[in-house]
């Protein structure tokens, strides 16, 4: 086995068992998250709670699951819109070049100069904060950079002998774009995919810290995070636990990718 | 002098079709600032006399062109919500938004790049390992968490300094950079991490290429190679991507000063948003958004200075 591939399955098993808890974490969590239990309020992490309660008495790892699963949601839901658009985008300018080519590359470059929380921060402002409003304005915003991967990749393949080929023997254009340049592509599309989920989690995170994410009942780590600075001093878990699940989430995805670039490096 | 022009024609294009976007993305709001200010039940000549007042009845290019003229001048209009012009709203709490951003900055820069050597040097699959693994936890850790978690060890359990207990440099600039150092590393620590991992990949890049075993095999010290032809070729693509550093640090600092309840454009920009409160919003991201292109155009002059090769192209 590769040694680079060390980090692929450690990555792969910390997100695997992330994502196990989240997906459980729609079903199932060991309390509700929700509810409140005034007798139990700032108790430390016990066997009973593995991550101690907060100022209501609320179990903080049914929280936490249930945070990250809000915070889940929306990376995954960003990367989607990001992803497609990009594709679609980057794969028609990539096949096609000329002018709108040029055009949408200028766009493209000069949206990724900025970053890409400053813009989230101006469509918010016009369009108000909650969930669907985040991840339309991430999803937008993530478009770019995924266009700017495909359309290289795809203006490297362009002119190469198998699609010339190709196009001698009568596939037509669509053909040629999905099925035979756009599975080549996987390898780099797969680690932007994985940077992408990070950035994803790190800007809603960031955004609901700030309070101008998610709104209250919803819950996402950052949302929880904030909540939790107020209690540093009597219930440091309540921030500790939530920010290590932040670390965990965003840690596994990036060794994912790291594994997954020193795979394609390697042949 | 030729590529001084041509960066410098790019720049002001640039920031001109910024100011029309960042005008144009406040106009298109649903809602009407008016009718916000003097409430729904407020008469219709009410309503206009304010509008007339605030020249909100011209067209829009006019009214463009006139905001963008006075914002040069350093006039950035009227608070919906204050009543107040902007410029006196920010011009206390920008400077230190502008000193926490140079001081994360520094740190960045003074930190990762002797870090960076280090580890660029350490070519064993051991070491490789380790420092990619630790690259990769610090670069994992969100800045704002880096906070939390100083504010808890420093603040709460050794008490180096109080969390919330903010002193501006008017008072004292001793007291003033003690506060700053936490909130600064929190921002520079990650981007050190990535700055390291970049300037690492960018030197073993360099050291496969023929002119390093030239230099070996006439005698060169591993050290003087190093130092005198790996490092000025390595270092160049770590510019440009401490110009995005640099961006990325002054949106990450609106982030930061939250935590440490620093009373910089942060606290600002949010209650602005969630008001509605547009001159403001706007100034502000008109600001950071200059502040961004400002620092690409610098970038690519230090690149140019740093590769000639660059000009000719």
């Amino acid at each position: 086995m590769k040694k680079g591939n060390l980090f692929l399955y450690i990555g792969g098993a910390i997100s695997a068992i992330m994502s196990f808890l989240i997906i459980l974490g729609y079903f199932w969590t060991p309390y509700s998250p929700t509810a409140m239990n005034v007798g139990a309020k700032f108790q430390a992490p016990s066997l009973e709670h593995l991550m101690g309660t907060d100022n209501f008495g609320r179990d903080i790892f049914s929280r936490v699951i249930d945070g990250a699963g809000t915070t889940f949601f929306i990376a995954v839901s960003v990367v989607a819109i990001g992803c497609a658009l990009g594709i679609l985008i980057g794969s028609l300018c990539g096949y096609y070049g000329g002018l709108p080519d040029i055009i949408l590359t200028r766009i493209c470059d000069s949206i990724t100069a900025f970053p890409s929380f400053l813009l989230a921060l101006v469509i918010i402002s016009i369009m108000g904060s909650g969930k669907y409003n985040i991840i339309f304005a991430l999803g937008i915003l993530f478009i770019p950079s995924f266009a700017r991967i495909v359309r290289s990749e795809f203006a490297r393949y362009r002119d190469l002998n198998y699609i010339k080929s190709a196009r001698l023997m009568g596939a037509g254009s669509f053909r040629i774009m999905f099925r035979h340049i756009l599975p080549n592509t996987f390898p780099v599309l797969l680690s932007a995919i994985t940077i992408g989920f990070n950035n994803a989690v790190l800007s809603e995170a960031s955004m609901s810290f700030l309070s101008i994410g998610i709104q209250p009942p919803d819950a996402s780590l950052g949302s929880m995070l904030s909540d939790s600075q107020i209690y540093l001093g009597s219930a440091p878990w309540y921030a500790l636990g939530t920010g290590a699940v932040i670390i965990l989430l965003i840690l596994g995805f990036s060794l994912l990718s790291e594994g997954l670039q020193r795979m394609s490096k390697n042949g | 002098m030729r590529y001084f022009i041509k960066k410098f024609s790019t720049l002001i294009i640039t920031l001109f079709i910024i100011s029309l976007l960042a005008f144009l993305a406040f106009q298109i709001i649903p809602g009407d600032p008016v009718t916000q200010m003097l409430g729904t039940e407020a008469t219709e000549s009410a309503k206009e006399a304010l509008r007339e007042q605030l020249g909100l009845n011209r067209p829009v290019l006019v009214r463009y062109f006139d905001w963008l003229l006075s914002f040069i001048r350093g006039d950035f209009g009227m608070s919906y919500n204050y009543r107040m012009p902007v410029g006196e709203m920010l011009a206390d709490k920008l400077p230190i938004t502008m000193m926490l951003t140079g001081l994360s900055f520094l740190f960045t820069v003074v930190f990762s790049i002797p870090i960076g050597i280090l580890a660029g040097s350490a070519k064993s699959k051991k070491s490789d390992v380790a420092i990619t693994s630790v690259n990769q936890m610090v670069m994992s850790i969100p800045a704002f968490f880096i906070g939390i978690l100083a504010c808890y060890v420093f603040g709460n359990i050794f008490r180096v300094f109080i969390p919330g207990n903010f002193v501006s440099y008017t008072v004292s600039w001793s007291q003033f950079l003690g506060y700053m150092i936490f909130p600064a590393l929190s921002i520079a620590i990650p981007r050190i991490a990535m700055t390291v991992r970049m300037l690492r990949s960018s030197i073993h890049t360099e050291l496969e290429k023929d002119y390093v075993r030239t230099a070996r095999s006439r005698g060169n010290s591993y050290r003087s190679i190093m130092m005198r032809h790996v490092l000025q070729n390595a270092l160049i693509p770590v510019i440009t991507f401490l110009a995005v550093s640099a961006a990325e640090i002054m949106t990450g600092s609106i982030v930061i000063e939250q935590v440490f309840a620093i009373p910089g454009i942060s606290r600002l920009l949010l209650t602005s948003i969630t008001g509605r409160d547009y001159p403001v919003v706007q100034a502000i991201v008109v600001i950071i958004a200059a502040w961004i292109v400002i620092v690409n155009f610098i970038a690519d002059l230090l690149y140019q200075l740093a590769d000639p090769r660059i000009r000719m192209q």
